[in-house]
């Protein structure tokens, strides 16, 4: 199954805006283990546009969009 | 002939700017361009707050920073450039850190609170404290190239939300901040402050506005 990963700032760096990839009951937590960013580094977690949890099961066609902690004044 | 060129407020706007009162809680990259515009606009008092003193590391894009002011307070040097831009404008500079014990004595009696702090924890402390104080907060922050935006009224709780599980410092930590991000990001804080001011527009309540200015994106994700 085919699931879309949207990365935002500093996660495209070396893996560019989208990312594909085909997993068994993938889930963000298994989906961004694979393209090696740390769920410690995620601010902000959304499924399909609305936060979502980090072991939620995903369907097909579902996207994550993940943005970094941003806190600099 | 000061505001001639304030043309987007009315006479009655520019009165109720003048009777309002703002705090900006730090005075470092974004702090330091948002009191530049507030003065400028004609904001009638704000306080500003700051514990530190100007550092070389400042220099790359605080606007308040020069070669002078290095190792001098920032909100006296906030205070004195002040004078000579809008000496209309009442400014006070407190030379104090946010904590939690301090936080609602220093923005009590304000009619807005401006996030221009650089650590997360403190950010949260800041929107408890508006939230028990009744007081509206306009957040803004950096990294790099990215920066976001939102405005938070006594029980939406945004920041909580969106650094759910974080504490300490964001991705500026490793990639920084440039001078034209916190100026970028300033202005949209700034007009956030106005239009909630002035019951002007639309502003990004349960809304975060994320600014990438490498890629030339912007975002507004909606926080439930």
């Amino acid at each position: 199954m085919k699931v879309e990963i949207r990365l935002f700032a500093t996660f495209r760096e070396g893996r560019g805006k989208t990312v594909v990839l085909e997993q068994n009951e993938p889930t963000p937590r298994s989906l961004l283990r694979d393209i090696g960013v740390s769920e410690e580094d995620v601010a902000i977690l959304l499924i399909n546009g609305r936060d979502g949890d980090f072991d939620q099961t995903l369907k097909s066609g579902d996207y994550i969009s993940v943005f970094p902690p941003v806190g600099g004044g | 002939m000061r505001y001639s060129k304030n043309g987007i407020f009315s006479d009655k706007d520019m009165n109720i700017l003048r009777n309002n009162k703002v705090c900006i809680v730090g005075s470092g990259g974004l702090g330091g361009y948002i009191l530049e515009m507030l003065t400028r606009v004609g904001i009638g008092s704000i306080t500003i707050i700051d514990g530190d003193v100007f550092d070389e590391t400042n220099l790359n894009r605080q606007i308040l920073a020069t070669s002078d002011s290095i190792n001098r307070v920032k909100v006296e040097v906030a205070r004195e450039r002040m004078k000579q831009v809008n000496p209309e404008v009442k400014v006070v500079g407190i030379e104090i850190f946010l904590n939690e014990d301090n936080v609602s004595t220093l923005i009590q009696g304000h009619d807005l609170v401006v996030d221009s702090l650089d650590s997360i924890d403190a950010r949260i402390t800041l929107e408890k404290a508006c939230e028990t104080m009744g007081i509206p907060l306009v957040h803004g922050a950096i990294a790099g190239w990215y920066g976001q935006v939102t405005t938070i009224f006594p029980g939406d709780r945004t920041l909580t939300t969106i650094y759910k599980t974080k504490t300490g410092k964001g991705v500026e930590k490793k990639i920084g901040n440039p001078s034209f991000t916190p100026a970028c990001i300033a202005s949209f804080q700034v007009s956030e402050v106005l239009k909630v001011l002035l019951g002007l527009g639309e502003i990004l309540r349960k809304k975060l506005l994320m600014i990438d200015l490498l890629d030339n994106e912007t975002f507004v994700l909606d926080i439930d």
